[in-house]
């Protein structure tokens, strides 16, 4: 449950927070020069919603992400291909409605991604509904299927809310992991039905005024001795970009502050989304083993090895309380998403 | 004028955005042979406006009215229904029944339909008027104070100034006279009239000074002709043709592809407001789709409870749910849990096969103690029970307020009932938290835990520390219990009134879970034989531990 901080607490928070925008914004600016453009896409014009991704060798999930995401009515696709091998950069350039651009910069020292994804966003995204998800995410919200994203905006603006909260939604395989293949341009979410129902945890984050989501598979497999190191599940992945925001950690928080808070406090239901996060096709095993070597991935990485090492094992993240993916109905009434005042 | 009896229905559209959709559905009435006048913002810009005629043509029965700027419940918008009317009037002398639509009003049948019901009821006003002592439904409390301030901000862009000015009247007691012989009514705005009312209102010889009171009201699109109507009209029928549903702000909620379904179960003629880029209403709605498919009841029904759950949604939210959209501050949400459980202290010592027997009696599955501090100890010893809620003791103490809200969450509809005392990893926010929780139920027998350590351990200088600890923690927990914040039910009983009538306290302790029937076939648990248990006391007593441990195990602690 929410308590409220101390007047002067808060000021205090914000004011940090404030510089920190500034120090991000600048960074952002400053890293941009990673970046270099490989290609153009036709201009998309005032309305159109964008996304942004960053992406590195994710040619098995590249098809039916954009297919998701035109269904959705995404209008231009803004990828930063960070030193792609296996094909997905020349896939990229062969799409009609992306522009790409490219780094061999290290994504760490980008802080994960996002100073370059600020740059970009900085550059492009004023005024734009935007989506910002990863390849391995596909984002749902209520009636999905039947509205675009282009309601969800519509609405959105007339209740003068920026932004979807969303959680990721880990889905897994019944079985080892290495068995879950899947073939480029099929949705992933065939060869992944199952997730963990009801055992996520909140804790708000008053410096941020964030929500921190953690549990999940992985929290109950693999961290379930340090669920303090779990991932964290909350993201922002529909937003409303003004020149002057700035991401923190992932899409997880943004800056200003007040950003994040996109939950109901009242006691009712906000509207918010998944990101069905398909992480765990067959090729994690391989791409665990990669990453471990790479350490480009989490702070303080070596604490990780041992989070690689199990998932270097292909373990079977299934259990008998496992419950299998229906569609957003099911997510809604299982508490896991809702339609707010979104009738 | 007699042509009200045989005249057909003619359709005033107020237009300002997505005016394609506003095309088609104007073709969609000229096709049926109802004339339109059509009324366009003049914010609306040249070019579109202009895109618009050249899409609609020129057309024997389409006329376009006067521009005027209407803004949200300004006077202008009566002005331009005004206006558009009297065209309307005047050029098509055949129209009986003037509907008053917007541009995003989609007609829910075919036209003929409409226009024989109309036919069928010739002299017949449909235009909801409510008196203003009943409008109940008005937004920041305004209803008769709509009619007798003055309103010179726009509640929109102005909001604090509106606010205040309105303040500032009340306390200057200032009252606006209402012209005679009108008696104020409101409603919805969209309406159908005949030409016989509509006439008398617009050729009232008072209209002057009507409309120089009207224009000062706020909303008087929502009350000039549900008030005029009332004194020209023969028979109101007192709804609207249009179905809008509002939410709790006041805006109408959009429909959607999806509400295909609903709208087809609507007993209205119109619907406001759609999208404008759900395209398979508009095709649907407005091509001859609906006739190929067997006809469907009107359920109106349907459709109120349908908005009335996601506003209750938005409003209340679910019990017990915390997730990324909700997240109740303290004491804001009515509930904090999903539903009613029971929580045991100490039965589990003082009875043998407490939880065998508990599932027995209730027909629920017993969890031992959920907060025992190897791991959680679930049903049958599970190592995950619903939504996968995991048993490691690591997870659990990560969030441990969480780790309950889920499992009440997860297993929804199921009665929980689990075992807790000091010997678990008792988290003093938990406590607070069940403590209270109107859904939670707590029975303690008070120094159970000494039981516990009985049949665990010799008396050693570790265990005497052991047990000054757990004894602390009990009084803590039940400090907390026994505060005057507590919303749980609560029975707490002594050891000694255990030993004196066992089964006794645990009919009552079971008495609203338990099955009567199930109880009398098994009976009450049998209390575990506590012999040697006096010396093991006397032999802590003599360790050093504090007396008020032992008052728990004397026959006078009862009260």
């Amino acid at each position: 449950m929410l308590t409220p901080l101390p007047f002067w607490q808060d000021q205090w928070f914000a004011f940090r927070m404030h510089w920190k925008r500034r120090r991000y914004r600048a960074r952002a600016i400053a890293r941009a020069r990673d970046l270099t453009c490989l290609k153009r896409g036709p201009r998309w014009g005032r309305g159109a919603i964008l996304l942004f991704c960053t992406i590195r060798n994710e040619i098995e999930r590249i098809d039916w992400f954009l297919h998701h995401y035109r269904a959705l009515g995404v209008g231009h696709f803004i990828f930063v291909d960070n030193a792609s091998t296996d094909g997905t950069r020349a896939h990229l350039l062969a799409q009609p409605d992306a522009t790409v651009y490219a780094t061999e910069a290290s994504y760490k020292r980008a802080r994960f991604g996002m100073d370059w994804i600020n740059w970009l966003m900085l550059r492009h995204a004023r005024g734009h509904w935007c989506v910002v998800a990863d390849a391995d995410e596909l984002l749902i919200y209520p009636h999905w299927q039947t509205r675009p994203l282009r309601a969800l905006t519509d609405w959105l603006d007339a209740q003068g809310q920026p932004a979807l909260p969303s959680m990721m939604l880990e889905l897994y395989p019944k079985g080892p992991l290495d068995q879950a293949a899947c073939h480029p341009g099929i949705d992933p979410v065939q060869a992944l039905n199952w997730f963990d129902a009801g055992n996520y945890t909140i804790t708000h984050k008053p410096l941020l005024d964030c929500l921190l989501v953690q549990g999940g598979p992985r929290a109950r497999c693999f961290f379930a001795q340090t669920p303090e190191r779990a991932p964290t599940l909350t993201k922002l992945p529909l937003i409303r970009w003004n020149w002057h925001n700035a991401w923190v950690n992932s899409t997880h928080s943004i800056l200003p502050r007040h950003l994040n808070r996109q939950f109901a406090t009242d006691g009712g239901e906000g509207v918010s989304g998944l990101l069905l996060h398909t992480k765990f096709l067959a090729t994690v095993v391989e791409k665990a083993k990669i990453e471990k070597a790479r350490g480009e991935h989490f702070g303080n990485a070596a604490v990780f090895d041992s989070y690689y090492d199990t998932v270097a094992e292909a373990p079977d993240l299934w259990c008998a309380q496992s419950t299998r993916y229906e569609g957003w109905q099911q997510m809604e009434d299982l508490g896991l998403m809702s339609r707010g005042g979104w009738a | 004028m007699n042509a009200t009896a045989t005249g057909t229905l003619g359709i005033v559209m107020l237009c300002h955005t997505a005016l394609r959709r506003a095309a088609q559905v104007a073709r969609f009435w000229l096709e049926a042979g109802c004339p339109v006048v059509i009324h366009l913002d003049r914010a609306v810009p040249a070019a579109e406006a202009q895109a618009m005629r050249d899409d609609l043509g020129s057309h024997p029965l389409l006329a376009f009215g006067p521009r005027h700027r209407c803004d949200w419940g300004s006077w202008h918008l009566v002005a331009a229904t005004q206006d558009a009317c009297d065209l309307l009037l005047r050029q098509f002398p055949q129209v009986g029944h003037v509907l008053l639509t917007s541009g995003a009003c989609l007609p829910l049948r075919p036209a003929t339909d409409m226009q024989a019901y109309l036919a069928a009821h010739p002299q017949t006003d449909f235009i909801e008027s409510v008196a203003i002592e009943h409008a109940t439904w008005t937004m920041g409390g305004l209803s008769e104070e709509r009619f007798t301030l003055y309103f010179p901000f726009n509640w929109h862009k102005q909001r604090w100034a509106f606010d205040q000015f309105v303040e500032v009247q009340r306390k200057l007691r200032i009252r606006r006279e209402i012209p005679r012989p009108l008696r104020p009514h409101m409603g919805s705005q969209w309406w159908c009239l005949t030409r016989a009312t509509l006439s008398a209102i617009l050729n009232d010889p008072k209209r002057k000074r009507y409309e120089r009171y009207f224009r000062r009201n706020w909303i008087p699109d929502e009350s000039y002709f549900q008030t005029l109507a009332r004194m020209h009209a023969r028979a109101i029928e007192s709804r609207s043709l249009t179905l809008v549903k509002f939410d709790r702000n006041g805006r109408p909620n959009l429909f959607y592809d999806d509400h295909l379904h609903l709208l087809r179960r609507s007993d209205c003629f119109m619907a406001r407001k759609i999208w404008p880029e759900a395209n398979r209403l508009y095709d649907f709605f407005l091509s001859d789709a609906a006739r190929k498919l067997p006809p469907v009841a009107p359920e109106p029904a349907k459709i109120d409870r349908y908005f009335e759950l996601a506003e209750r949604q938005r409003t209340q939210g679910r019990a017990g749910l915390y997730m990324q959209s909700r997240f109740p501050g303290i004491d804001s949400s009515a509930s904090k849990t999903a539903g009613p459980y029971s929580v045991f202290s100490g039965f589990d010592h003082m009875f043998e096969h407490f939880e065998h027997w508990l599932g027995q009696v209730t027909g629920t599955r017993p969890h031992g103690h959920l907060y025992a501090p190897e791991r959680v100890q679930f049903h049958g010893g599970a190592k995950v029970w619903h939504g996968a809620i995991s048993d490691s003791a690591a997870i659990r103490d990560y969030n441990p307020r969480m780790f309950l809200t889920n499992l009440l969450w997860a297993t929804r509809g199921e009665r929980q009932c689990f075992a807790y005392g000091p010997e678990d990893t008792m988290d003093h926010e938990v406590n607070w938290f069940m403590a209270t929780d109107t859904n939670a139920e707590i029975h303690v027998i008070r120094g159970a835990w000494v039981l516990g350590l009985w049949q665990r351990a010799e008396i050693s200088e570790s265990v005497v520390a052991e047990a000054g600890r757990l004894h602390r923690r009990e009084q803590d927990w039940l400090e907390i219990l026994q505060s005057r914040w507590r919303m749980a039910r609560l029975q707490v009983w002594s050891v000694a009134d255990i030993r004196h009538a066992p089964e006794l306290a645990l009919k009552k302790a079971v008495s609203e879970i338990a099955d009567p029937v199930a109880l009398t076939a098994h009976g009450t648990a049998p209390l575990r034989p506590l012999d040697g248990f006096d010396a093991y006391l006397l032999a802590l007593r003599n360790a050093g531990l504090a007396p008020q441990v032992f008052k728990n195990f004397q026959g006078d602690a009862r009260r």
